[in-house]
């Protein structure tokens, strides 16, 4: 639970948000995310430490470089809880179905006594 | 495949989109009457609502209860703003949890999707970014809030 706070804190963000849609594309080094972010390096840095803090992406040290890409770990555990959600929201909504297919064949009947 | 899509905008809203086989005027009544909303606004599996009120006119209050076997439970307490049957609810709402959460500006319009059926967009505003964040991670501790919103981000999205 607490993880997951960190996770959307860290996602509430455009720019973290961003950055992650760029990671989802493949690894980046801060410097290549630099220059489409029109960001400086130290703000680049903050962001992804931020999401590195929340387990959402990871780095590895490549000589000077430390490329970042996404967490698969961290993601999973978003997506398990976004499908908890939509599972919630769906269920509401079959059941919504129901209601009105009840309500059809009532208001259906309703007419069937006015034509009488 | 779902009917239902979720997603964020900008830094303050939720939208959920949903069709239903029903012309507006029933998809309304059962937003509206709080006998219908009582048999499906139940959340996940497990739980009941033993109190729904909605009183759809402007001013009226709604005020929804739920519980499950385990003796858990929560409220949720609101005001309609704007009825204009069978198109448009505009209301404002608010968890009890038990401290009552910021107000959740809700605006639901319902439109002949043009096969006889509708298309509901419900468009939740929350008071800025930090409130939508807690909403939907208090969302998960209590199920029900969790029925209507998701976090679509880009980052799944580009993902798939």
């Amino acid at each position: 639970m607490h993880n997951l706070d960190v996770a959307f804190s860290a996602l509430s963000d455009p720019t973290r948000r961003a950055i992650l849609a760029r990671l989802a594309l493949g690894e980046a080094t801060v410097m290549e995310l630099v220059k489409p972010f029109e960001l400086t390096q130290p703000a680049i840095s903050r962001h992804l430490k931020v999401l590195e803090n929340a387990g959402l992406i990871v780095r590895r040290v490549e000589g000077t470089k430390h490329p970042c890409r996404l967490a698969e770990h961290g993601i999973a555990e978003i997506d398990r809880w976004l499908e908890m959600l939509r599972t919630a929201l769906t269920r509401n909504y079959d059941r919504l179905d129901q209601v009105l297919a009840e309500l059809k064949s009532e208001m259906k009947s309703d007419r069937g006594e006015e034509t009488r | 495949m779902s009917k239902l899509t979720l997603k964020t905008e900008g830094e303050k809203h939720v939208v959920v989109t949903r069709r239903f086989a029903a012309p507006p005027e029933a998809v309304y009544r059962a937003h509206t009457d709080p006998a219908l909303v009582q048999k499906w606004m139940l959340g996940p599996e497990g739980w009941t609502m033993p109190v729904c009120q909605m009183d759809p006119r402007p001013g009226g209050k709604i005020r929804y209860e739920w519980s499950n076997a385990k003796g858990g439970g929560f409220y949720l307490t609101g005001e309609c703003l704007v009825l204009d049957p069978p198109h448009r609810i505009v209301h404002v709402e608010r968890m009890h949890l038990p401290d009552p959460t910021p107000d959740n500006h809700v605006e639901s319009t319902f439109e002949p999707d043009g096969g006889g059926g509708t298309l509901m967009t419900m468009r939740m505003t929350l008071p800025d970014a930090e409130t939508r964040r807690q909403m939907l991670s208090t969302g998960m501790e209590h199920g029900m809030e969790a029925s209507y919103v998701r976090l679509e981000n880009e980052i799944l999205a580009a993902r798939v």
